[in-house]
């Protein structure tokens, strides 16, 4: 009976009061949003938001895609990291940030989707096995499947942002711990 | 195999709902034509960019004629005089000759104030949603799929109302700037099956009330909106809307 009620029940206490903007944290990020707003305006370079993002979706399908090595990763965060550069010191922005301004709220994504970018690299370059997704070229069984390296990865996997763009992040495991399952290679032949 | 063809872009500029508005135009040269229309506009904004202009603002999301974001009114017609039941984002420049001016507005409608360009706030559609185009249902696990049997041309026919994407078309179209079309549509996708029957008086007088707040016209059956509805909704939906408010206010 409980689980066919439980939700009902909880929807009903779902009554969130209004968060207050008169917050020190609130001003805190609208503080931090506004200095970030107005060095995105006044980079005043020469290429649109779109174009980086092209290139960025060029390096991401180029070296970070599923089929992955140690060298193309390397170079691709080696391009990644130029990107950004590239971004901070020669993006253009029309307009003015009063009012609805398009150009600038897709600069801000952007801005996220490379350092998203250069996280999955650097993730997927620590990883030294193949595994679903993340496929490293140089680890594959003879048929040319995943090959898995339970030794050294048998963990969850996080990286700890170190308060920096430009300083690496660090890992942060938890390890992982089947106690009545067999772990066993993933076989879809019989 | 695509051919390049070149042409005059006339685009509506406006900054802001109080802006006065006017006409800007662009040539764009050697489009392959099997871009989109949708696309075409982006390479004329990186050209914009580039002269350090502003771009030309419109919306688009899905560019696969499922969202209703795009709504643009081109060579005046909501959504271009393309085949019937297609979206903006659905148009290519295939459509378009050699050297032709092609003007784009936006919807021109009281109830769509222009936020900028071509981009309208069309906040009221959801508006009349919240009042009343929805089911009340108990938050948990859904029911069985088949406890209630339902016809299959009733659910087909719900089906079909409820294509409607919300964009707006109708409204542009319209001489009297009734959201008609769009309201019946909603109407009808419940009012069609028996869940939506429990409370479809209700339904029906309080979606038709917020169109009117919200500074709707009313429908005087000029059909414009049937012509231009990217899904193909008919007018036989407002006449089940009508039947529906009719039997609701009688009931009264
Ligand atoms: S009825 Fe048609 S034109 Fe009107 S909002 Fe729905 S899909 Fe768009
Ligand atoms: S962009 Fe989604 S329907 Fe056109």
């Amino acid at each position: 009976m409980l689980p066919y009620t439980i939700q009902n029940y909880l929807a009903d206490q779902a009554i969130w009061p209004r968060l207050s903007t008169d917050l020190p944290e609130f001003e805190a990020t609208e503080q931090a949003v506004e200095k970030e707003i107005d060095r995105l305006m006044n980079i005043k370079g020469k290429r649109s938001v779109d174009s980086i993002h092209k290139e960025l979706g060029h390096i991401m399908w180029e070296h970070v895609g599923m089929g992955r090595t140690k060298e193309g990763l390397e170079e691709g965060l080696k391009l990644l990291k130029a990107l950004r550069q590239e971004f901070d010191t020669n993006l253009f922005i029309p307009g003015s940030k009063e009012g609805l301004n398009v150009e600038l709220d897709k600069a801000i994504h952007l801005r996220d989707f490379i350092l998203m970018g250069e996280l999955v690299a650097y993730d997927a370059l620590h990883r030294e096995e193949s595994c679903g997704g993340h496929f490293r070229e140089e680890h594959q069984t003879e048929e040319g499947e995943a090959k898995r390296d339970d030794e050294n990865f048998f963990y969850v996997g996080c990286w700890d942002y170190q308060g920096s763009d430009d300083k690496a992040p660090e890992l942060v495991k938890e390890p992982l711990n089947y106690e009545i399952i067999k772990v066993q290679q993933r076989n879809y032949k019989n | 195999m695509a051919k390049n063809i070149s042409v005059t872009i006339k685009f509506w500029k406006q900054n802001g709902p109080k802006d006065k508005g006017h006409f800007d135009t662009h040539e764009l040269k050697n489009i392959p034509d099997d871009t989109s229309f949708l696309e075409a506009l982006d390479i004329m904004n990186e050209e914009l960019i580039g002269e350090g202009r502003e771009p030309f603002v419109f919306d688009h999301d899905c560019r696969e004629g499922i969202c209703g974001m795009c709504s643009l009114y081109i060579n005046g017609t909501p959504h271009g005089k393309t085949e019937r039941g297609a979206t903006t984002c659905q148009l290519y420049m295939r459509k378009f000759k050699d050297g032709e001016t092609i003007t784009v507005e936006p919807w021109r409608s009281a109830g769509f104030p222009v936020i900028k360009d071509c981009m309208v706030d069309r906040n009221a559609f959801d508006k009349i949603m919240q009042a009343g185009g929805y089911t009340t249902v108990r938050t948990g696990q859904a029911q069985d799929a088949n406890a209630i049997l339902i016809p299959k041309e009733d659910a087909d026919e719900a089906m079909d109302c409820a294509s409607c994407i919300g964009c707006g078309a109708c409204v542009a179209a319209c001489k009297n700037g009734s959201a008609m079309l769009f309201v019946s549509s909603k109407v009808s996708q419940l009012a069609l099956l028996p869940q939506g029957k429990v409370e479809a008086a209700k339904r029906a007088k309080a979606m038709v009330a917020k169109m009117d707040e919200l500074g709707f016209g009313n429908c005087t059956n000029t059909r414009a909106c049937e012509a231009v509805c990217p899904k193909c909704e008919t007018i036989s939906n407002i006449a089940r809307l009508n039947r529906e408010f009719i039997c609701a206010k009688l009931a009264d």
